[in-house]
């Protein structure tokens, strides 16, 4: 009765309504490839689970010693080649039957999408995401935005502290077709968060595929439906692997289109009273990783720096510090206060900024819409 | 222990050969199989509790969505050493006290074939176990996983994962050396007429597992150079910048990481095919069959370690073939299945705690085989990958599977090895709560994995809906302590009985039962002849021509042994019976290996401890050398 237990769990999970990251809820048609293999398989081993545990039973009450029962030895068999034979062969065919599927599926999923496909390089930095659009010259982090009914082709790349991160959008270097495998220029300083091995995993658009730092890997995620869909890096990153997760919004077509005309558009550079305090802030020690198109500095130069996410259109977003954390004013000021309270291991430096700072920096960043 | 190293510092030739075989002393000196066995069971039942306590806090964290009992700093330290500690430091080390006390008796010989080496590789175990732990005190415990992923592993700023490449070198060392010494033993050391095919699985299994030792062994050990290499001498062989890779630490790591499931996994097996015949009274169905798929699955344990990796990139061609090779590894183990029902078939089965446990063994690693089977199938395991799905089917395999088969073993062989019985009571209350608490635990995860847990995260968010199931899990984990504090009461209270145990009190079928509980020094006045599988049981009974099976007029055990082995002399140590000269205790291997662990911290505290370190392993193999084995 235990052991059924298993399995009945198994079967009231198919059908619990509250998880809402789920891999047997697929949303998409890729995450479905993965479910249709897995429901049949779930299936035969669960009769194979009944009669193996049931003979198991059967056995045990069958043939115990019972108390008052005169000592018996049983006959001595020492096998059955027959049997021996059934029991090889049968599992072989069961998994003969199984071995195809999975093999014309396991194919089938790598192969890249024809047709009207979105592209999108996917940066895994220690510990949020960076989402970049080649083709719409967008940047943006720990949310990806895509349209329903389209394939969405991902090229996942494992970078640390100025791996690469592209920013054409600002006139930075168009996006590599291969992950690029270490900082343009030299090393990267030691201490800031490193190219580790991540995993991208959003179960209800499809199943994992890890970021590895020396290969360019890809995915095809696909939303039927508008709705948002939370994921997780699943491959252990460092210290605050937990809470590197981000979320997918997927738009209909018509809105996914407005949305990438609103991420193009600048930041404005005019901005006045302690947001101004702020940008000037902002421009002496931010700059060193976050990006923000149309600002300039004092001398005239693009912020193009990169490491940190690209905060052109932060209040855009819903959430931030890989997605555990609302976009908003009180979130924002504990965070530039001091982020390591928030986050272990952080790589944003504390800048041991005064209340007033915190405050006139957040001023500047609440503008960048 | 102080006392212990004085020697190290003289030359070997002036240290007093230690004499005692009591005492507590003797403890440190012994080189006798059984008194080994016992310190690895020790030692391993001792982490056992440590990382089960680990265990308990995780679980403590995870009981309830965004717990902050533990900071993530403190809790990645925490799965990576239950991690480490369970598969290193209990089950390796808990199968090889079951190896080390039983192989030599039931081949029928009178020691290992190298006794002082057998010491040595206890001793290096010990200092490996020790050394990784006290990581804990010297600026934090191993923080990367048990799996210790490049290059997060070696970038990391902590000097745990140096620990965790320097300790798993030493026992690695420790697992080397005991794999040839056993599997010489067993080739070599079998008492006259035990051919092969007359060998107890559990030898045969034995055998399985020092060649898979012996063989995925020096993959690791290669990269846990490399990785210790890179983290201390600025090699560069997982860093991508200069040319290195991370996917080459995965190869290493599951090379030797899947062989190393089988060998975690094969004791437990040959404990439960060797513990189902005597509680059914018939013989083990099969035998052939069970041998030959034990065999089977050492082998194609080495051509299915990218399953750990199909969700690395290797390509539709590897994850193809590997989702094959690891969907055939699943037959033998069917087989083994069917056998061992085909055992329970028409028997007169009597539950007894070691059948209680070797039962739930079958029943709980049908559970963790069938999950497994759904992780060969690609597409399917990129969503189980990684979450806790993954978590409930190993610990189905190596709970469920090599801990219930280990407890049946310790309940089983108790008796011959401290020569008192355990409490029935307790052992039956210790297996339903540990069934119960078992199913309890990893039963959920199952559902968790699936419905969108990864593993390793120290918090998750209440809006995920996955706090119900962490709830049981959590509750299930303090259910099987209980049930292991039940063992522990039970085990202490079997020594407040008095000893008097009979050579065989289940009935038995192999050797170690023909000779006295616990056994002679020498294990058997004579050297026993075999003349067929079971041998023990075919002095006891024998067949009618009616095929009836009938006692064997003259009983007993023991006594038989004698009259039909005037062959004693024959025997590979074989000494009349009186002058049995055994091998003499000694200081040397304690003090060879008492070397690595200070090597270790010289490499990571400063060069001079390494000279030392080096001096006193030196000393101890130099005294070793020439010191005559038994005098």
């Amino acid at each position: 009765m235990v052991l059924g237990l298993v399995a009945l769990a198994l079967v009231a999970a198919a059908c619990a309504p509250n998880a809402t990251q789920s891999a047997l809820e697929p949303k998409g048609p890729y995450a479905q490839k993965s479910f249709d293999l897995f429901v049949p398989v779930f299936w035969v081993a669960v009769a194979i689970f009944v009669i193996v545990e049931g003979l198991l039973v059967l056995f045990v009450f069958r043939y115990r010693h019972r108390r008052n029962q005169t000592p018996r030895i049983p006959a001595q068999v020492h096998g059955n080649t027959r049997l021996e034979i059934a029991w090889t062969i049968l599992p072989t065919l069961i998994l003969a039957g199984v071995a195809v599927p999975t093999i014309a599926t396991i194919w089938d999923l790598a192969a890249k999408p024809t047709g009207d496909v979105l592209e999108v390089n996917v940066l895994g930095h220690q510990w949020w995401w960076e989402f970049d659009y080649p083709g719409q010259q967008i940047l943006t982090a720990n949310e990806l935005h895509i349209p329903t009914g389209r394939p969405v082709y991902l090229t996942l790349c494992a970078v640390g502290f100025g791996y690469g991160t592209p920013v054409p959008s600002q006139g930075g270097p168009p996006a590599p077709n291969e992950c690029q495998t270490g900082p343009p220029d030299g090393q990267p300083p030691a201490g800031i968060g490193a190219a580790v091995i991540h995993s991208f995993w959003v179960p209800e658009l499809a199943g994992t595929q890890d970021v590895v730092p020396d290969l360019t890997n890809h995915l095809t995620i696909q939303a039927d439906e508008p709705g948002v869909y939370t994921g997780q890096c699943k491959e252990f990153c460092g210290l605050s692997h937990a809470y590197m997760k981000f979320r997918v919004v997927a738009h209909t077509p018509e809105d996914f289109d407005r949305w990438v005309a609103e991420q193009k558009a600048p930041a404005s550079p005019d901005v006045s009273g302690p947001a101004e305090a702020g940008k000037q802030i902002f421009l002496q020690t931010c700059i060193a990783c976050h990006a923000v198109a149309g600002l300039e500095t004092a001398n005239g130069q693009p912020v193009l720096a990169n490491g940190g996410p690209n905060l052109t259109h932060l209040m855009s977003r819903e959430c931030f510090r890989g997605c555990t954390l609302e976009v908003n004013e009180e979130n924002l000021r504990r965070w530039v206060a001091d982020p390591r309270s928030i986050e272990a291991g952080s790589f944003m430096p504390d800048y041991a900024l005064s209340a007033d700072e915190v405050d006139q920096v957040v001023a500047f960043l609440m503008t960048l819409e | 222990m102080a006392s212990v190293s004085v020697p190290a510092e003289r030359p070997g030739g002036l240290l007093r050969r230690p004499h005692a075989t009591t005492g507590f002393w003797s403890w440190f000196t012994t080189v006798d199989h059984k008194k080994i066995g016992i310190l690895y069971g020790i030692t391993a039942f001792g982490f056992f509790l440590i990382g089960g306590s680990e265990a308990l806090l995780i679980r403590v964290q995870l009981a309830r969505p965004d717990q902050t009992f533990l900071e993530p700093a403190v809790y990645n330290e925490l799965f990576t050493m239950h991690g480490i500690t369970m598969v290193f430091l209990v089950v390796m080390p808990l199968s090889a006290a079951f190896f080390n006390y039983l192989l030599p008796l039931m081949i029928g010989a009178r020691d290992v074939v190298f006794p002082r080496l057998n010491a040595f590789s206890y001793w290096a175990f010990l200092f490996a176990g020790l050394f990784i732990y006290s990581s804990w005190f010297l600026g934090g415990a191993p923080n990367g996983g048990w799996f210790g992923y490049a290059p997060n592993s070696v970038t990391d700023p902590t000097r745990g994962m140096t620990f965790y490449a320097i300790g798993l070198l030493i026992a690695g060392i420790a697992s080397t050396v005991s794999a040839i010494n056993l599997a010489v033993t067993i080739l070599n050391l079998r008492a006259p007429g035990m051919t092969l095919f007359r060998m107890p699985v559990f030898v045969w299994m034995g055998l399985v597992v020092q060649l898979l030792l012996a063989f995925s062994l020096p993959v690791i050990t290669i990269g846990l150079v490399e990785l210790l290499f890179d983290r201390l001498f600025g090699t560069h062989f997982f860093d991508v910048a200069a040319g290195g890779s991370p996917v080459l630490w995965q190869h290493l790591f599951w090379l030797f990481g899947h062989p190393e499931v089988y060998i975690l996994v094969l004791p437990a097996m040959g404990i439960v095919s060797e513990i189902l015949p005597v509680f059914a009274r018939k013989p083990l169905f099969g035998y052939q069959f069970v041998v030959f798929s034990g065999i089977a699955i050492g082998f194609i344990g080495f051509g299915v370690w990218a399953h750990h990796m199909f969700a690395v990139g290797l390509g539709p061609v590897a994850n193809t073939a590997f989702a094959v090779s690891t969907m055939i590894i699943a037959i033998p183990t069917g087989v083994k299945i069917f056998n061992w029902l085909g055992t329970l078939w028409n028997g007169d089965l009597r539950f007894a705690t070691p059948m209680l446990f070797s039962i739930g063994f079958i029943a709980m690693f049908v559970i963790g085989g069938l999950s497994g089977v759904t992780h060969a199938v690609v597409p399917s395991d990129y969503q189980q990958t990684d979450t806790y799905y993954i978590v409930a089917h190993f610990h189905y395999v190596l709970f469920g599977g090599a801990i219930f088969g280990l407890f049946a073993g310790i309940y089983y062989w108790w008796p011959k090895v401290f020569g008192r019985m355990l409490s029935e009571t307790g052992g039956k209350l210790n297996f339903w709560l540990m069934l119960i608490g078992f199913n309890l635990t990893f039963g959920p995860m199952h559902v968790l994995g699936l419905q969108g847990m990864p593993r390793r995260i120290q918090s998750y968010p209440a809006s995920l809906g996955l706090s119900f199931w962490n709830m049981v899990s959590s509750i299930g984990a303090f259910v099987i302590a209980i049930s292991v504090l039940v063992f522990l009461v039970n085990a202490i209270a079997s020594f407040r009985k008095p000893k008097g145990m009979e050579a065989d009190p289940w009935d038995a079928r192999t050797l170690e039962w023909a000779t006295s509980s616990p056994p002679p020094d020498h294990n058997f006045e004579e050297i026993p002849v075999v003349h067929s599988l079971d041998d023990l049981w075919h002095r006891k009974y024998a067949e009618t021509e009616g095929g009836r099976v009938v006692p064997v007029a003259a009983g007993g055990s023991g006594e038989d042994a004698a009259i039909d082995e005037h062959a004693g002399e024959h025997g590979a140590h074989g000494g009349g019976g009186h002058a049995i000269h055994m091998p003499s205790p000694s200081y040397f291997p304690l003090i060879a290996a008492a070397g690595f662990p200070v090597i270790g911290y010289g490499l990571i505290f400063g060069v001079p401890a390494v000279a030392v370190g080096l001096v006193i392993s030196l000393a101890g193999f130099f005294g070793w050398a020439l010191e005559p084995s038994a005098e």
